[in-house]
């Protein structure tokens, strides 16, 4: 079972991804900021991060610049969901090494297009 | 469609989705619940009606999802377009090399997704087409899908589905909350609205047709009809595109599947002579040249 770490200060978001990620078989993991994230990147990297730029502590921009210099941390896909909609943060994400950009407000539809996107999920699953 | 039963789907749309359809939506009724009415087993929407009146749990929420889902999104199905990519345009680059030009016809073009992520596609091709002439005929039912395929403005949603966020910082232009494609790509597409129960020998021939998920609307007699018509538009090398649950298999020999290359399919020898290619002179002048990079 593939590993998915959402990373998100909103607990109400987390439980919707979640759900949303578990429907997709991934084993989810929680961190409500980029530090706590990190701490549990050290531990062991998952398959995927779903991640939130805005977060107290550490944002997410910084978190990934980090989890990406740890051994092992090219192979994480990371795709952002954030509040965040121009391109410019699209383009910053981009440069700093996520393999995908959700804009939130997100449904099962986005998030399983999104995963498919970079190879997380066969094709047509995001279709069923 | 009868208005009694056009005007009960309003309502019943209303009543368990709050979907509000001003009085000109039967196309779009057609379009979302003719498929859905086929896999249920059912002969048509008046069928369909009738099991929703005596009471059916399943089909109501499968009606509300149909008619509630955005249907249409970019590089929809994904392999349509790896098969364009590493299959139809290599070998039409080679057997145009000559005269330079290809033309493509989407059959459903609809919301302009399919034709924009076509675009794309001969975009990222780059040098491979620079000087070549680029023709991408949309056609659709309905006039007011494509006014809004002209436009190329999309969602934050629709320009998330199917959509690579490259594609989507490379191609898009980002308006407050919306998406506008390009010009440069826009205008390597033309819109017609056109019924392919109708006459279309007007378009002239083609090398590549896109025509997905629209003949499941049509019965199996119309269906040959279309196959046996769009055979005489293509090109003897060309190449006819179909959605993922069509086949021509066992309805008509105009066109043969190509092994490992599922929904691609070429004419075969014996169809019709093609009508003639119109002179390029007297084509529409809309037709885009691609631009160097």
């Amino acid at each position: 079972m593939k590993t998915c770490l959402v990373v998100d200060d909103s607990s109400v978001v987390r439980k919707i991804a979640r759900r949303i990620l578990e429907g997709l078989e991934f084993e989810v993991t929680e961190a409500e900021d980029g530090s706590k994230a990190l701490e549990i990147c050290q531990w062991k990297l998952p398959d995927a991060v779903l991640l939130d730029w805005n977060m107290p502590v550490m944002d997410g921009f910084e978190f990934m610049g980090h989890m990406r210099r740890l051994p092992g941390g090219d192979q994480p896909k990371v795709v952002f969901c954030t509040t965040e909609n121009n391109v410019a943060h699209i383009a910053q994400a981009l440069s700093g090494g996520a393999n995908e950009y959700i804009m939130k407000p997100f449904n099962k539809d986005i998030i399983a297009d999104k995963f498919a996107q970079v190879g997380l999920i066969p094709v047509g699953q995001a279709f069923v | 469609m009868t208005p009694t039963e056009y005007e009960y789907l309003r309502k019943f749309l209303r009543d368990h989705s709050g979907l509000d359809l001003s009085a000109d939506k039967q196309y779009l009724i057609e379009s979302r619940l003719l498929p859905l009415a086929r896999k249920a087993g059912l002969s048509g929407i008046g069928e369909l009606v009738q099991k929703l009146q005596g009471g059916s749990g399943a089909l109501v929420t499968n009606v509300v999802e149909a008619m509630t889902t955005n249907e249409t999104f970019f590089f929809r199905d994904k392999v349509p377009f790896d098969h364009f990519r590493d299959t139809i345009m290599p070998e039409v680059i080679k057997a145009r090399a000559g005269r330079r030009s290809v033309r493509i016809w989407c059959a459903a073009g609809s919301t302009g997704q399919e034709p924009y992520s076509l675009a794309m596609c001969l975009k990222e091709m780059g040098a491979a087409l620079t000087g070549w002439r680029v023709e991408i005929i949309a056609t659709d039912l309905s006039q007011e899908v494509l006014e809004k395929a002209k436009s190329g403005v999309y969602s934050q949603f629709e320009v998330q589905r199917g959509l690579p966020i490259q594609m989507l910082v490379k191609y898009f232009k980002q308006t407050g909350e919306t998406w506008q494609i390009n010009p440069e790509l826009r205008a390597m597409i033309q819109y017609r609205q056109l019924n392919l129960l109708h006459d279309f020998t007007q378009l002239g021939t083609f090398d590549v047709i896109f025509c997905r998920n629209v003949l499941i609307y049509f019965d199996q007699d119309t269906k040959i009809n279309i196959f046996n018509r769009l055979a005489r538009q293509i090109e003897p090398d060309g190449f006819l595109v179909l959605g993922a649950a069509e086949t021509v298999v066992g309805l008509t020999d105009t066109f043969r599947p190509i092994p490992d290359r599922r929904g691609l399919y070429k004419p075969n020898d014996q169809r019709a002579v093609a009508a003639p290619r119109p002179a390029h002179a007297s084509a529409p002048p809309r037709m885009a040249v691609m631009a160097g990079r």
